[in-house]
């Protein structure tokens, strides 16, 4: 799978078994957290990377406990309209501390990766034919901000305070 | 008022070429018209019956002159030689093409003006007092909060897919005229038992097809914190508000089911976590941007009260505009001057090019360069010198704009109805030029005294039905438009939502109807009691028989 982090095509070693009735037995995986909480142990002891993809309704303070197992959080946009995942990528991000890879999957279109990387993704699963070139468009938009979020750009506002 | 500083401005070009460039990718094919629907919403265009409408943002209903002149350019040359004032103090250019929408939004760019989150699921143009940093009951100018508002919610990253739309609204006096209690949020600003000035903090109100009134989630809040504040209800609402009903998807839906106490109890669970950070608003940036609203240069002036009262008792016309059309500035020696835009037959809220540029050279002459837009669809000259109001009255009698019934009942608020909207399911603007037909003379309309008609033409409410002392909503049944009133409406400081007087009328029965419950009021009111008043007073029977007839009470 062709992801864009942190502006380069990268190919993901995770295996996303969301929904799947099975979970590969080795290897980087991705569960839903149905499956993290019917299989929580086994999934510690296999000793690979995890990652956990929480759909819309689903909140990060769900899993606020267990971040520290978890390498990647996927968050789903079902619809590029459900802006829910924007508060719960700034929740982990800047409540919760999660310091791994936050990555964007779903509906994930060029006209909203920037609300996506402002509020703390740096991976996301683009649905296009050039996500890279998605990724450069969306990006070049705009140089100015007006909030504080996660991904540290400073703000108008704090622009002015320092002339 | 604010000017854009080196920020301001490239941001605001930079999104304007944005849209450019979703214009050109959507007329690519590169993105369907689902995709492409929210984006035009965030810049403020809808695609209406006839052609896309373009609603433009007057930020709290403060407008430049140059401002005024650049719209009278856009409607002559985009549009069809008008524009229509809506209640949330925009603008709205009916006749628009969507290739022509990135130049549009250009010109506007080029006069501090935007289009940007006056539509869309997110927040929209911070309203407020219309006489802002003028009257004479104000605590304080609220637009300093409203600005920063303006610019904390712009291409918000969390918040630009919301459940729904988020409306918020400012007022700095106690006399409520920004109907901030019909708002998601509304912010009411007051003193503190210190004397500090903060504000009470509303949320959940709102019309449309579930009406309710805001309740209180924080009595006073320190200035400082306004944006963490906010932040927090936002923030709550995205996570938890309905996504799998449209029509319960505003906020107000969620603070009802849950109730206030439960939602306070959330917001402040997440405010702990942010309310000493770094959204807290520093008092130079505050202060920096109170500097752009610094009160104009007044001359130090005597009130003209005798000068004007001898000419008022030798020009009837002259007076009654004064009485009612005419405010207390707090300067001594100058006015507010109201700007009726409900002349008889008009269509309410409407404006043609000429006019603009009219009020714009007005503005100029006579009140320091500054108009307001007001959410009942009037205008408003703030700085007036009380020695040239008989001058500008007669300027604005050639102009057609001097029509004194501001705060009287042909002063309607109307939607733009079947004529133009795409939600509609009835003509409003009809049954208001109906009843402005049916109450012209002058002098019954100041007898009838202070009344407020609001129609809209389906139930999203955008002509505030509920809210007004008589609300007229139109319906469609079968095929065919009726009219259902409401009586007792308010979106003042004590805000009411109405009753419903009976089963709809035909829309030919309207003004008679209208008639029949104003007569009704006449008969039964007390000394100096407004017909809102002598609503709540007495109930809606009289009224009910006065329209319905006695049959209609064994019904």
């Amino acid at each position: 799978m062709a992801l864009v982090r942190n502006g380069e095509l990268v190919t993901s070693s995770f295996v996303d078994a969301g929904g799947a009735e099975a979970i590969p037995p080795a290897g980087p995986v991705i569960v839903s957290l149905d499956q993290w909480k019917a299989h929580r142990d086994e999934l510690l002891k296999r000793g690979t990377p995890l990652g956990i993809r929480l759909h819309s309704d689903q909140p990060p303070e769900l899993v606020a406990a267990d971040l520290p197992h978890f390498d990647v959080v996927a968050l789903e946009f079902p619809k590029f309209r459900d802006g829910r995942a924007y508060s719960y990528a700034r929740l982990l991000r800047e409540r919760y501390g999660f310091k791994g890879e936050l990555r964007a999957v779903g509906e994930v279109l060029l006209e909203q990766l920037f609300f996506m990387l402002r509020t703390g993704f740096d991976t996301f699963d683009i649905q296009s034919a050039d996500p890279l070139n998605d990724y450069r468009t969306a990006l070049a938009d705009f140089s100015v901000w007006y909030q504080p979020t996660a991904d540290g750009r400073p703000t108008a506002m704090q622009l002015r305070r320092k002339h | 008022m604010y000017r854009y500083d080196e920020f301001d401005a490239r941001f605001v070009n930079e999104r304007v070429a944005q849209f450019r460039r979703q214009v050109k990718r959507r007329l690519a094919g590169e993105l369907t018209e689902d995709q492409f629907r929210p984006l035009r919403l965030m810049n403020g265009l809808y695609l209406q019956l006839h052609a896309y409408m373009l609603r433009i943002n007057v930020p709290y209903g403060t407008l430049s002159s140059k401002q005024m002149r650049k719209f009278a350019y856009l409607a002559r040359n985009y549009d069809k030689n008008f524009g229509h004032f809506t209640t949330r103090q925009n603008l709205q250019f009916n006749w628009i093409k969507l290739e022509q929408v990135p130049d549009i939004l250009q010109h506007l760019a080029d006069v501090e003006v935007t289009g940007i989150q006056s539509s869309g699921n997110c927040v929209r143009n911070i309203t407020a007092d219309q006489y802002a940093g003028r009257a004479k009951d104000e605590l304080e100018d609220p637009r300093v909060y409203c600005e920063l508002l303006r610019q904390y919610s712009f291409l918000h990253p969390e918040f630009s897919y919301l459940p729904r739309k988020f409306k918020i609204a400012v007022t700095g006096s106690p006399n409520d005229r920004a109907a901030v209690a019909v708002h998601d949020i509304g912010l009411r600003m007051h003193k503190n038992e210190q004397g500090r000035v903060g504000f009470e903090v509303l949320v959940g109100g709102g019309l449309g097809r579930t009406p309710y009134i805001g309740q209180t989630i924080r009595k006073w809040l320190a200035p400082e914190h306004l944006l963490s504040y906010v932040e927090s209800i936002l923030r709550i609402y995205n996570m938890q508000g309905r996504r799998d009903n449209i029509h319960k998807a505003r906020i107000k839906i969620i603070v009802n089911q849950m109730g206030i106490d439960k939602y306070r109890e959330l917001v402040d669970e997440d405010w702990e976590f942010t309310k000493n950070g770094v959204l807290k608003v520093p008092d130079d940036e505050v202060a920096r941007i109170n500097t752009y609203f610094a009160p104009p240069q007044y001359e130090s002036l005597a009130d003209q009260t005798e000068m004007l009262a001898k000419i008022r008792s030798g020009d009837r016309a002259f007076d009654r505009w004064v009485r009612g059309n005419v405010i207390e500035h707090k300067v001594p020696g100058y006015a507010i001057v109201n700007i009726s835009l409900k002349a008889p037959g008009k269509v309410p809220g409407d404006i043609t090019a000429d006019k603009m540029d009219a009020v714009a050279d007005l503005a100029d002459r006579h009140s320091m360069g500054e108009i307001r837009v007001t959410h009942r669809q009037n205008l408003v000259l703030v700085d007036v010198k009380q020695s040239e109001l008989y001058e500008l009255w007669h300027k604005l009698v050639a102009l057609e704009l001097a029509t004194p019934n501001l705060g009287l009942l042909t002063d309607i608020i109307c939607c733009p109805g079947l004529d133009f909207c795409a939600l509609a399911n009835a003509r409003s603007i009809p049954i208001a030029q109906d009843i402005s037909h049916a109450f012209t003379d002058l002098d019954e309309l100041q007898k009838i005294g202070q009344f407020t008609i609001n129609i809209s033409g389906c139930m999203n409410a955008c002509g505030h039905h509920h809210v007004g002392h008589i609300g007229i909503l139109g319906v469609d049944k079968r095929g065919e438009e009726f009219f259902q009133l409401t009586l007792g409406g308010s979106s003042d400081q004590n805000a009411s939502l109405g009753d419903r007087l009976g089963p709809g009328l035909p829309q030919a029965d309207v003004p008679a109807a209208i008639r029949k419950i104003v007569d009704t009021y006449l008969v039964i009111r007390q000394p100096n009691e407004r017909f809102l008043d002598t609503y709540r007073r007495v109930g809606i029977e009289p009224f009910k028989t006065a329209v319905y007839g006695a049959e209609s009470q064994a019904a």
